[in-house]
C-alpha cells in the first residue's frame, strides 16, 4: 500500500492533475488476506462453541433422574487432560519460535511433540467418554448428557481435525521447507490450536468445575 | 443375492422402490417434464460439444464475475420451482371450499408449503443476493477479484449442492412437512420418521457452509482489496450494505449450523436436545433458529437497500442524499437485527417484560429504515429523474415496502401479535417486505447491472410489462391475505369451512396468476434482449451515466476488471473521474497477476452433496466413502502451491485496444 501511495504522489506532482490509476502497480502478495480471513473464520467457529455453551447452560441441569456431574466427572483425570492441551499450546509456541529462526528440524520436532500431546488429550478424552458410556451415562440418557457430549465432543473433533492438519503440514514442511506459504499455514494452525485451548479453558471451567458445584 | 433383505438394506439404506412417489400423479407429471427438459438440455450441450467449454470456462472458474452470473442463474431457475409451489398453494386454497378437498392431498400440500419457503429464502433470495454482491462488489472497489477466489468457487457449488438435494427430494422420497423452519417436536424422529426433514437438514447444511465461507470471503475482499484512496467512508453504499450483510452472514449462519446439527443428533443419535422428555426443550430450538433467522431477514434486505441507493442516485443524476446517515443506518440495523429475534414467538409465554423488550427493539429498528426511506426521497427531490426500469422498481419498492414496514410495526406490538400470530396477516406482512423489498431490489439490481455483465441492456418493453404484472399481481395476491388474517384465518391451511372467505382466496389466486405473467414476461425479456443485443449494445461501459467504479471499465469487464487499479478521491469515484476529464490510459500496460481455475471446488461440493444424500437415506458406506473423499481431495488441493498465473502484457494490450476500437465505433 505504501509503495502505491508514493507512486500516486509522484504522479500528481508531475502532471498537476489528479492521477486516476496506480502507475507502478504490484500485485498483492500471496496470502495478503489470509490472516484476516482466518481470524474471521475462527470467530465464526467461536460462535459455534458459544451456541453449544449456551445450550449446555440451558440443558446442563436437566439430568432427567439420571447421573449428574458429581457422579461422573473425575476432576483429576480432567486436570491431567487439561495440562496435556495446555502443554501442547506451549510446544506449538516453541515450534513457531523455531520457525521464525528458520530451523526446519527443530520446528518439525516441536510440531511432533505438539501432536503427541494432542493425541494424548484425545486419548484421555475418549477413555473418559468410554467410561461414562459404560456406566450408562450415554448421550441419550438425558439432555444434560446430550449437551455435555456434544460440547466436549465438538471440541475433541476440532482437536482431531487439528491433528490431521498438523500431520499434513509436517509433510509439507518436510517436502518444501519453511517457504512463505508453509509459514503462513503454520501460523493459521497456530491460531486454530491456541483457539481450541481457550475454548477448552471455558469447557474446563463451566462444564467440569462448575458442574461439580451444582 | 437380491433376496437378502439385510444385504439390500446395507447397500441402499432405507432407499427402496417405494421411495419413488409413483402414486402421486402430479409429481410423476412434473418428473416427466423435468426429465424431458433435462434430457433435452443434456443432449443439446453434448450435441454442440459444450461440456469442455462449460467445464473450463464456467464450472471451474474462479472469476468472481462468472461465479456471480452462475449464482444469478441458480436463483432464477429456483425461482421458477419456488413459484410453481406458490401457485399450486394458491390454487389449492382457492378450490378447497364447500366440502371440496382441492386437488392436493395433505401429505403433498404440507411438503409444498415447506419447500416453497425453504427454496425462496435459501435458493432464490440468497443466491441472487450473493450473486449480485459477488459480481458488483469487487468492481465497485476497483479490485481484480475477491480475496479467496477458489473459496468463492467452492461456496457457489456448495449452494448448488443444497439446491440439488432439495430438488432430489421432489422425485426421490419426500421433502419435510414441517414448515420452513422445521420446529420440533414435529421435526423430531417420532413425528417425522421419513426422509423429509433429513433432506431439509442436509440441504441447508451443505448450502449453509457455502454461504458462511462466501461471507468470510467478501468481508476480506471489502476490507483488504479496496482501491487506494477508497476509505471506508468513500465506499459505495452497495459495498457498505454488502459488508454489513456479510458480517451478518458470518455472525449468524454458524448458529443455523449448530441448531441443525443438534436436530440431526436428535434424529440420528437419539439425543435429547429438542425432545419433550429426558429434559429436552423444543422451545430452545425456536429461540436458536430465530437467532439465525432474524439476521437472515436483514442479510437479504440490506443489499437490496444498497441497490436502491445506487439506482436512486444514478437515475436522479444526483449524489446520494445523506451518505453518512445511510451508512450509520445500515450499521445500526446490522446490530439491532440481533436484538429482535423473540418477536417471532411472543406467544411462547416469555412474560410481559421480555416481550416488551423485544417489542420495543423491533419498533426501534424501523427508525434507521425510515431514515433510509427519507434519504432516497431527498435524493430524488429536485433530481432529474429518468424512469428507466431499475428506477421504476425502486419507486414500486418505496410504496410497497412502506406498507409492509407499517404492518411490521403493528406486529411488533405484543398484544396485537397475540391475535395475529401465525395468521395470514403475518404471511402477508413478510411477503410484503420480502417481495416488495428484497425481490424488487434484486430486479432493480438485475436491470441495472445486466448491461455491465453482458454488454447489452435489457429490453425495456418486456421489462415494463413484467414490472406492471409483478407489482399489480403482488397487491392482488397479498392484500386479501391481510384481510383474511385480520379475520383470523391461520397460515398453512389446506381446506376451509367458511364459504364467505373464498372470494378473498380467489382474488389472491388471480394475483398469483398476474405474477405468473410477470415471470413469463421477465423470461421473455431475457430472450428478446438476447435476440436484440445488437440494438441494445452498450459500447461505452457506462450506459446509465453511472457514478461508481464498476462503470469505469468495459461491459462486460475484462477478466482482470481494470487494466490499471483506479485511484479514488471521492464517494462517487467514477463520476468524479468523468467530471475532472479523466481519459483512459492507452499505453504502459503490464502483465496482470491472476488466480488459476480449479476443479477442486465442484468436486468437493459434489462429494458433500453425495454425503448428504447418503446420510438422508442411511447409506452409511457411501457417507463414509464421501467423507474420506472430502479429506483426500481437500488435503490434495493444499499440495498445489502454484495457483496463479500472469496475464501477459500483450494480452492486456490486445483487450484494451479492442475496447478502444469499440468505443470509437460507438461514437460514430
Amino acid at each position: 500500500m505504501t509503495v502505491q501511495t508514493m507512486n500516486i504522489a509522484a504522479g500528481s506532482s508531475e502532471t498537476s492533475q489528479p492521477v486516476f490509476h496506480v502507475l507502478d502497480e504490484h500485485a498483492h502478495p500471496e496470502g495478503y488476506s489470509t490472516s484476516l480471513g482466518f481470524w474471521i473464520y475462527l470467530m465464526s467457529d467461536c460462535l459455534i462453541f458459544a451456541m453449544l455453551f449456551a445450550v449446555f447452560g440451558v440443558l446442563g441441569g436437566n439430568y432427567a433422574a439420571g447421573p449428574a456431574p458429581k457422579d461422573l466427572f473425575d476432576l483429576k483425570l480432567v486436570a491431567v487432560n487439561t495440562s496435556m492441551l495446555l502443554l501442547s499450546s506451549i510446544t506449538y509456541g516453541f515450534a513457531m519460535l523455531t520457525m521464525e529462526k528458520s530451523q526446519v528440524r527443530a520446528t518439525q520436532m516441536w510440531l511432533a511433540i505438539t501432536g503427541l500431546f494432542g493425541l494424548a488429550f484425545i486419548g484421555i478424552e475418549l477413555t473418559e467418554f468410554a467410561h461414562m458410556i459404560h456406566e450408562g451415562a450415554t448421550p441419550q440418557r438425558s439432555a444434560f448428557l446430550s449437551s455435555f457430549f456434544t460440547l466436549v465432543g465438538t471440541h475433541g473433533l476440532h482437536v482431531s481435525f487439528g491433528l490431521v492438519w498438523l500431520v499434513t503440514l509436517m509433510v509439507q514442511v518436510a517436502r518444501y521447507g519453511l517457504i512463505e506459504a508453509n509459514r503462513r499455514r503454520l501460523m493459521c494452525l497456530s491460531m486454530f490450536w491456541h483457539f481450541l485451548d481457550v475454548v477448552w479453558i471455558g469447557v474446563f471451567t463451566f462444564v467440569y468445575l462448575l458442574g461439580m458445584l451444582r | 443375492m437380491f433376496d437378502n433383505p439385510a444385504l439390500i438394506k446395507a447397500i441402499f439404506g432405507r432407499l427402496t422402490l417405494e421411495s419413488l412417489p409413483l402414486h402421486e400423479p402430479i409429481v410423476v407429471g412434473t418428473f416427466a417434464v423435468v426429465a424431458l427438459g433435462g434430457v433435452a438440455l443434456f443432449g443439446a450441450v453434448t450435441y454442440f460439444k459444450l461440456w469442455g467449454y462449460l467445464w473450463r470456462e464456467w464450472f471451474t472458474t474462479v472469476d468472481h464475475k462468472r461465479i456471480g452470473i452462475m449464482y444469478m442463474i441458480l436463483g432464477i431457475v429456483m425461482l421458477l420451482r419456488g413459484f410453481a409451489d406458490a401457485i399450486m398453494m394458491r390454487g389449492q386454497q382457492m378450490l378447497a371450499f364447500n366440502g371440496s378437498e382441492g386437488y392436493l392431498n395433505a401429505h403433498h400440500y404440507d411438503q409444498i408449503f415447506t419447500a416453497h419457503g425453504v427454496i425462496m429464502i435459501f435458493f432464490v433470495a440468497m443466491p441472487l443476493v450473493t450473486g449480485l454482491m459477488n459480481y458488483v462488489v469487487p468492481l465497485q472497489i476497483g479490485a481484480r477479484d475477491v480475496s479467496f477466489p477458489f473459496l468463492n468457487n467452492f461456496s457457489f457449488w456448495m449452494t448448488v449442492g443444497g439446491a440439488v438435494l432439495v430438488m432430489a427430494s421432489l422425485f426421490i422420497g419426500e421433502f419435510a412437512r414441517t414448515g420452513w423452519l422445521a420446529y420440533p417436536p414435529l421435526s423430531n424422529l417420532g413425528y417425522s420418521p421419513d426422509v423429509g426433514v433429513d433432506y431439509y437438514i442436509w440441504a441447508l447444511q451443505v448450502a449453509g457452509i457455502g454461504t458462511t465461507l462466501s461471507g468470510i470471503n467478501l468481508i476480506c475482499t471489502i476490507v483488504k482489496l479496496r482501491a487506494p484512496g477508497m476509505t471506508m467512508m468513500k465506499m459505495p453504499v452497495f459495498t457498505w450494505t454488502s459488508l454489513c450483510t456479510n458480517v451478518l452472514i458470518v455472525a449468524s449462519f454458524p448458529v443455523l449450523t449448530v441448531v441443525l446439527a443438534l436436530l440431526s443428533l436428535d434424529r440420528y443419535v437419539g439425543t435429547n436436545f429438542f425432545t419433550n422428555d429426558f429434559g429436552g426443550s423444543p422451545m430452545m430450538y425456536v429461540n436458536l433458529i430465530w437467532i439465525w433467522g432474524h439476521p437472515e431477514v436483514y442479510i437479504l434486505v440490506l443489499p437490496a437497500f444498497g441497490i436502491f441507493s445506487e439506482v436512486t442516485s444514478t437515475f436522479s443524476g444526483k449524489r446520494l442524499f445523506g451518505y453518512t446517515s445511510m451508512v450509520y443506518a445500515t450499521v445500526v440495523i446490522t446490530i439491532l437485527s440481533y436484538l429482535v429475534w423473540l418477536h417471532h414467538f411472543f406467544t411462547m409465554g416469555s412474560g410481559a417484560s421480555v416481550n416488551s423488550f423485544f417489542g420495543i427493539t423491533t419498533m426501534i429498528i424501523s427508525i434507521p429504515t425510515g431514515a433510509k426511506m427519507f434519504n432516497w426521497l431527498f435524493t430524488m427531490y429536485r433530481g432529474r429523474i429518468r424512469f428507466e426500469l431499475p428506477m421504476m422498481w425502486t419507486i414500486a419498492f418505496m410504496l410497497t415496502f412502506v406498507i409492509g414496514g407499517m404492518t411490521g410495526v403493528l406486529l411488533a406490538v405484543p398484544p396485537a401479535d397475540f391475535v395475529l400470530h401465525n395468521s395470514l396477516f403475518l404471511v402477508a406482512h413478510f411477503h410484503n417486505v420480502i417481495i416488495g423489498g428484497v425481490l424488487f431490489g434484486l430486479f432493480a439490481g438485475i436491470g441495472y447491472w445486466f448491461p455491465k455483465a453482458f454488454g447489452f441492456r435489457l429490453d425495456p418493453f418486456w421489462g415494463k410489462l413484467s414490472f406492471w404484472f409483478w407489482v399489480t399481481g403482488f397487491f392482488f395476491a397479498f392484500m386479501p391475505l391481510y384481510v383474511l388474517g385480520l379475520m383470523g384465518v391461520t397460515r398453512r391451511l389446506r381446506v376451509f369451512d367458511d364459504p364467505s372467505l373464498q372470494i378473498w382466496f380467489i382474488i389472491a389466486g388471480f394475483g398469483a396468476f398476474l405474477i405468473l405473467l410477470g415471470i413469463g414476461c421477465m423470461l421473455m425479456q431475457f430472450a428478446v434482449s438476447f435476440l436484440r443485443r445488437e440494438q441494445l449494445r452498450d459500447v461505452t461501459g457506462d450506459p446509465w451515466n453511472g457514478r461508481t467504479l464498476e462503470w469505469a471499465t468495459s461491459s462486460p469487464p475484462p477478466d482482470y476488471n481494470f487494466a490499471f487499479t483506479p485511484v479514488v478521491y471521492d464517494n462517487d469515484a467514477w463520476f468524479d473521474m468523468k467530471r475532472r476529464g479523466y481519459s483512459r490510459p492507452l499505453t504502459g500496460f503490464k502483465p496482470i497477476h491472476m488466480p488459476s481455475n480449479t476443479g477442486t471446488g465442484i468436486i468437493l461440493a459434489g462429494l458433500a452433496t453425495a454425503m448428504g444424500f447418503a446420510l438422508i437415506w442411511y447409506i452409511w458406506w457411501l457417507a463414509a466413502l464421501c467423507v474420506i473423499g472430502l479429506f483426500v481431495v481437500a488435503i490434495g488441493h493444499t499440495f498445489n502451491y502454484h495457483r496463479d498465473f500472469d496475464i501477459p502484457a500483450d494480452e492486456v494490450v490486445r483487450v484494451e485496444e479492442a475496447r478502444t476500437r469499440l468505443i470509437a465505433a460507438g461514437a460514430k
